[in-house]
């Protein structure tokens, strides 16, 4: 697409992501507004992910630490301070420091790929057999029990800023999760298209060339890797205030949830990602009602088939088919534009359907 | 003195069971570079072989040390045959082909067993060492596994077949243009570390019971000996068990169980920081 059909799609997406966002509580049922939430909170994860595997080539397998670190350091600080404002804050400052540390440990050490996915996976491990080891009186931060397995039930909702009296409603915190989605995604694609990010991409591409025409790819990969980390903590604060905070956050199926969304929604892209994870959230909730069908078998078999038929992934597969129709300029086939971000997640699941055919021809 | 002796055959079932569960993933990731995801489920359908083998009236040592291997290494050729060979060469792919299939063998299995917890009991019973008692199976689970690599060992240095595996890990192409199947190769190979790990899954059957979902707790444990172990199959997982395994129950023996999985998963990341080719990748390099 050309610079000026991009701008033109962002802004369209832009609009139609707002117009979304604003009509769907008057749409859906509390209950489904909530799930709804967890979906986008999910896709911010997803996000973050996109980001730092598909632009920054890390294969981070542990994003699920970051997202667990963000829901309870979040927690803790809202029970402690008994004011969330600050703990918003801590809970994207806490896993962003952690994930600089973990880069730092990792970058400096030139560690790469598949070494990187084993220790950021045993990093997750670790917090999971943690933070489930802490039942029990003895393991409290200041007021908040940990809770052990159980987790922190009681996790508190985010309230104003500075104003303790009024915590937010369920609709509130759609507005502020689907409103942080559209952010982070524009804010994603602001920082792929700076000095930075095109840097980061580049030692993607290619490491040793980056690397020998003077540029330290240890920080920016670290400086991607942090945002990351940041992004994921939020992601994580507003799954704890839809459920509540616990050990699974930093479990196995989190983390391999998400890079399934990635891997069928599209290495490269940001947008497939986010699509990705709601669409397949919404299928597997739905197949999961089936009786007798459970839906790790329908994750599973996703996988399999992405990987064997459309390994790029569905959007950047729609992306070849739609220059093959623009060649002929007679068939105008309704290939969904890029630039349409948190369309809400109804729109979401159309968008998936023409994957088996991409998958065929590419 | 008694404590001593105590110590000291823990840590070697502690290194035994690590090793044993990783072996089945060392064969794989050494001779093709798989990482095998869904290692966990061969050890849970192992698991699994052994129990319906049972109530069918095998013989328990018939149907761990046979059946479940056999069982399993099928699953696994028709697992290569099916989604792997498509894969070769990409290394990211693979691992998320055999992520989906681990899913989808869970999703299989709790479908078919139920999400229930079942168990055979462990034969030979107990032994007391001073004041202390324990179980003859887990001794007898460390001659086993002795047993195992010195097998491996034996079958890749003095066999044809050995030599041939060996020959397809070096140089894929050499050995193709000397008259090897390497896709033959290959296949074998990985129905040779499925069966391994189904026989891994059959010998813990009884220590452990059998989940659908037990090889979660395996897979990630298996992956990091495996990984810290280095390229060399047999030398790197007897090392990164060995130490891994000692820092686990030592740390265990000294705090808490949960403290001496953390010191393992911990000792992993340093190794792997220090040493990020693996053990093998410095010391034993022309180790098999």
């Amino acid at each position: 697409m050309s610079p000026r059909g991009r701008t033109v799609a962002s802004v369209i997406g832009f609009v139609v992501s707002v117009a979304a966002i604003f009509v769907l509580p008057h749409w859906l049922e509390l209950f489904t507004l909530i799930n709804a939430t967890i979906y986008v909170s999910m896709a911010i994860m997803t996000l973050s992910l996109a980001l730092i595997w598909g632009y920054g080539g890390i294969l981070c397998f542990g994003q699920a630490a970051f997202f667990g670190l963000g829901g309870y350091t979040y927690a803790v600080c809202a029970i402690n301070f008994g004011d969330s404002t600050w703990a918003v804050v801590l809970a994207m400052v806490v896993p962003a420091l952690f994930a600089a540390l973990l880069g730092y440990f990792v970058f400096w050490g030139r560690i790469g790929d598949v070494y990187l996915g084993v220790i950021t996976l045993t990093m997750t491990l670790i917090f999971f057999k943690l933070f489930n080891a802490t039942a029990g009186d003895a393991y409290k931060i200041g007021s908040a029990a940990l809770g052990g397995f159980n987790g922190i039930p009681s996790t508190p909702p985010l309230n104003l800023p500075w104003d303790v009296g009024t915590a937010l409603a369920p609709e509130d915190i759609w507005y502020i999760a689907a409103g942080l989605l559209v952010l982070f995604y524009f804010g994603s694609r602001w920082l792929l298209s700076t000095s930075f990010g095109r840097v980061v991409i580049s030692i993607r591409e290619n490491e040793r060339r980056t690397e020998l025409l003077g540029y330290d790819i240890r920080r920016y990969k670290l400086g991607i890797f942090t945002i990351g980390g940041a992004m994921a903590g939020m992601a994580g604060i507003l799954f704890a205030n839809c459920v509540f905070v616990s050990p699974t956050m930093f479990s196995l199926f989190y983390n391999a949830q998400v890079i399934i969304w990635v891997t069928v929604g599209g290495i490269g892209t940001l947008l497939g990602p986010i699509f990705g994870s709601i669409a397949l959230q919404m299928i597997v909730a739905e197949l999961g009602t089936i009786d007798g069908l459970d839906p790790n078998l329908i994750l599973g078999a996703i996988l399999i088939l992405f990987v064997l038929l459309v390994p790029k992934g569905v959007l950047p597969s729609l992306r070849v088919l739609w220059e093959r129709f623009r060649k002929p300029p007679a068939v105008v086939e309704a290939s969904p534009p890029t630039g349409r971000p948190a369309a809400g997640a109804q729109k979401a699941t159309p968008s998936q359907q023409p994957a088996a055919d991409a998958g065929g021809r590419s | 003195m008694d404590l001593a002796v105590v110590v000291l055959l823990q840590v070697l079932a502690a290194v035994a069971s690590l090793a044993l569960i990783s072996v089945g993933l060392a064969v794989i990731f050494g001779m093709m570079r798989v990482i095998n995801l869904a290692h966990g489920e061969f050890i849970m359908l192992g698991g699994y072989a052994v129990i319906y083998a049972t109530r069918w009236g095998i013989n328990l040592w018939v149907a761990m040390l046979i059946v479940a291997p056999l069982f399993v290494g099928l699953v696994g050729v028709i697992v290569e045959r099916s989604v792997i060979r498509f894969l070769y060469g990409r290394m990211i792919d693979t691992m998320l082909a055999t992520w989906g299939l681990s899913l989808l063998l869970i999703g299989a299995a709790t479908m078919i067993f139920g999400n229930t917890t079942t168990g055979v009991s462990a034969p030979l019973g107990g032994v007391s060492i001073g004041q202390y008692q324990t179980s003859i199976y887990e001794l007898v689970l460390i001659v086993i596994v002795a047993v195992i690599l010195i097998g491996m060992m034996a079958i890749l240095r003095l066999t044809k077949l050995g030599l041939i595996a060996r020959a397809t890990m070096q140089n894929p192409a050499m050995a193709a243009s000397l008259g090897i199947s390497t896709s033959k190769v290959y296949s074998v190979t990985f129905g040779a570390g499925a069966a391994l790990s189904g026989m891994a899954g059959a010998l813990i059957a009884p220590l452990s019971g059998v989940l659908p979902t037990m090889g979660v707790a395996y897979v990630a444990k298996a992956f990091i000996t495996v990984i810290s172990g280095g390229a060399a199959i047999i030398t790197g997982t007897l090392s990164a068990s060995g130490l891994l395994g000692t820092l686990n129950t030592l740390a265990t023996f000294v705090a808490t169980p949960v403290i001496g999985e953390v010191a393992l998963l911990f000792a992993a990341i340093v190794l792997l920081r220090v040493l990020p080719q693996g053990i093998t990748g410095k010391f034993f390099r022309r180790a098999l």
